[in-house]
């Protein structure tokens, strides 16, 4: 029987099973890619430069995705490439949600004078448009991976922060919170055992999000050539790169575009689909 | 000697001075069954709440005193207060699809009580679980308390939250309108359960409803309110036979009967209702000067 739910649950487990299936292949490659990259990332080599992918003529074996204007393999470099896009999803994705969501629970739970200066201060913050905001954090604590993670932590808390705060303004409002104190629970103790599980998919989800933009914003801080040293592979240093050579060498832009895109696109889809996975009552 | 004992208490609307209840005086005895009636924004939930000490944001305590078994609450600091509240007190709640933790099981939103306040070991703890869902006549009590309250139907999450409010042994309950939220099929057996559980245990239980219908049967005492004022408290038998308070004997008039379905709700005369609102603007006067 086909009924609206299971339809819900399996094409919410097809998307759960494809995103988290392309995340998971990054991973592998880019813990493992000086096993499996086939080239030497940065070896130029003039002689086999601008060699098309696979399946078109010319094509050299070795050199799958093909290379680029310096003869540098274009599968190598997005491989490589991923290891920082990864890092920094995972250690600006998860510091940025533990900061701004603990903003969050403080100024949406407990209210008062913490919820005023949070708040306030998220407006504050919202009104910077990021992207210049991010080049100005970096112009001033110089490149690096350390400063796009931080900037990335420093503009992107108050998305946490602010959803999280409404989320915990609702579930405070709950009789289970009034019922927990008349049962003696402490503030704090209810904040913890009542509010936070209810609003911790929320959080996943908002994660999940999260390291999708903090992907695109290394992309675009290295494509102005902010993001680390451009010895290192960068998906937005290639994609700069391959802007020169689109008339004459168009792999050498489209790959890395279509590695960012997929890497994005899964990220966002794979917190839907954890969403649904977790959501007690759609189970 | 009363249990509960309320004198004069004002609550007032954060940031005004605007009264939303108004020198209420109110005494529950040990085992006594005391009615809360009036329309909605009487002021009926709102005492049980701060005598609970879950008042909403917007609202504060700006004079009196709640007695629960001789101490007086107001005066205590927020810790040791949650802690004797926890003890000696407890909420049957309105809505019990929102009043259970959509994502924790049954089990320690039953035990937590008895583990935090009581100081008992986890084990015993499901032990008495278990016993007092069996008490509220559910069925294969292990299988609920491994659930999620999703997976129960509303009445039974009313009798969990039932158990969940006897299972410490409180002295006092209040109910706040427990049966509003619920089907009517079911309405009749949960308040059939709270009197039952409320006799065996002999608690006090302070109970919120506009149902006159309901305080005619149960209660012992009622007390009608009208913007936050006590327009009249009396026993249940005089109350019926007799009302005093004019707004009262219209309140009475205006209460349906299943007799004669057909018949015209009788509205409460507005004459009732400007002598009603005078009572409490008199109120205020003398408060406010």
């Amino acid at each position: 029987m086909l009924d609206g739910r299971s339809l819900v649950k399996r094409t919410a487990g097809l998307r759960l099973w494809l995103s988290a299936g392309w995340i998971a292949a990054l991973v592998i490659g880019a813990v493992f890619a000086p096993w499996i990259a086939p080239q030497d990332p940065l070896m130029q080599d003039l002689f086999t430069s601008r060699l098309p992918p696979f399946w078109m003529d010319g094509a050299e074996p070795g050199y799958w995705l093909g290379t680029d204007s310096l003869g540098r393999d274009v599968l190598s470099r997005i491989l490589y490439g991923g290891r920082v896009a990864l890092i920094v999803a995972l250690i600006a994705g998860t510091a940025t949600a533990l900061i701004g969501a603990t903003l969050g629970l403080i100024a949406g739970y407990f209210r008062g004078w913490a919820d005023m200066v949070i708040s306030r201060l998220v407006d504050i913050w919202m009104a910077f448009p990021p992207v210049l905001f991010a080049i100005l954090l970096i112009a001033v604590m110089g490149t690096g991976l350390t400063s796009v993670v931080v900037a990335i932590i420093v503009i992107d808390w108050t998305r946490f922060a602010r959803v999280v705060r409404a989320e915990a303004m609702a579930q405070g409002a709950m009789d289970y919170v009034a019922s927990a104190q008349v049962a003696g629970r402490g503030r704090m103790s209810t904040l913890l055992t009542e509010i936070l599980p209810n609003v911790l998919s929320t959080i996943a989800v908002l994660l999940t999000l999260e390291m999708g933009i903090a992907v695109i914003v290394e992309a675009i801080l290295s494509f102005v050539n902010l993001s680390v040293s451009t010895d290192d592979p960068t998906w937005g240093g290639m994609i700069a790169e391959g802007r020169l050579s689109i008339h004459q060498a168009w792999w050498v832009l489209v790959f890395p575009l279509v590695a960012l895109f997929l890497t994005v696109l899964s990220f966002s889809q794979l917190g839907e689909g954890l969403k649904d996975r977790f959501d007690p009552v759609l189970n | 000697m009363s249990y509960l004992r309320i004198r004069d208490l004002s609550v007032v609307l954060r940031g005004t001075r605007h009264r939303l209840l108004r020198d209420v005086s109110l005494d529950v005895s040990a085992t006594e069954v005391m009615g809360l009636v009036g329309e909605s924004g009487a002021g009926k939930s709102m005492i049980g709440k701060a005598v609970l000490g879950i008042l909403p944001r917007s609202a504060r305590i700006v004079s009196g005193s709640i007695e629960l078994d001789g101490v007086d609450l107001l005066t205590l600091p927020p810790r040791k207060r949650r802690t004797l509240v926890g003890r000696k007190a407890a909420l049957i709640p309105q809505d019990p699809l929102t009043a259970l933790n959509p994502a924790r099981r049954i089990e320690p939103q039953i035990t937590d009580r008895l583990v935090d306040i009581l100081g008992w070991d986890r084990a015993r703890a499901r032990t008495r679980a278990a016993e007092i869902l069996h008490d509220v006549h559910i069925p294969q009590p292990d299988r609920v308390l491994r659930a999620y309250p999703h997976e129960l139907s509303g009445g039974m999450r009313q009798r969990v939250l039932i158990a969940s409010a006897f299972a410490a042994e409180p002295r006092l309950i209040v109910a706040d309108e427990p049966t509003t939220a619920l089907d009517v099929t079911v309405q009749k057996q949960i308040l059939k359960l709270i009197f039952e559980m409320q006799a065996r245990h002999e608690t006090a239980l302070l109970f919120v409803t506009h149902d006159l219908g309901v305080v005619s049967k149960i209660c012992q005492r009622l007390t009608v309110l009208y913007g936050g004022l006590v327009m009249e408290e009396a026993e249940v038998g005089a109350f019926f036979d007799a009302p005093q308070h004019p707004y009262s004997r219209a309140l009475l008039a205006a209460t349906p009967r299943h007799t004669d379905p057909d018949a015209d709700l009788t509205p409460v005369p507005d004459a009732v209702i400007a002598e009603a609102r005078r009572a409490v603007a008199e109120a205020d006067l003398r408060w406010h000067t």
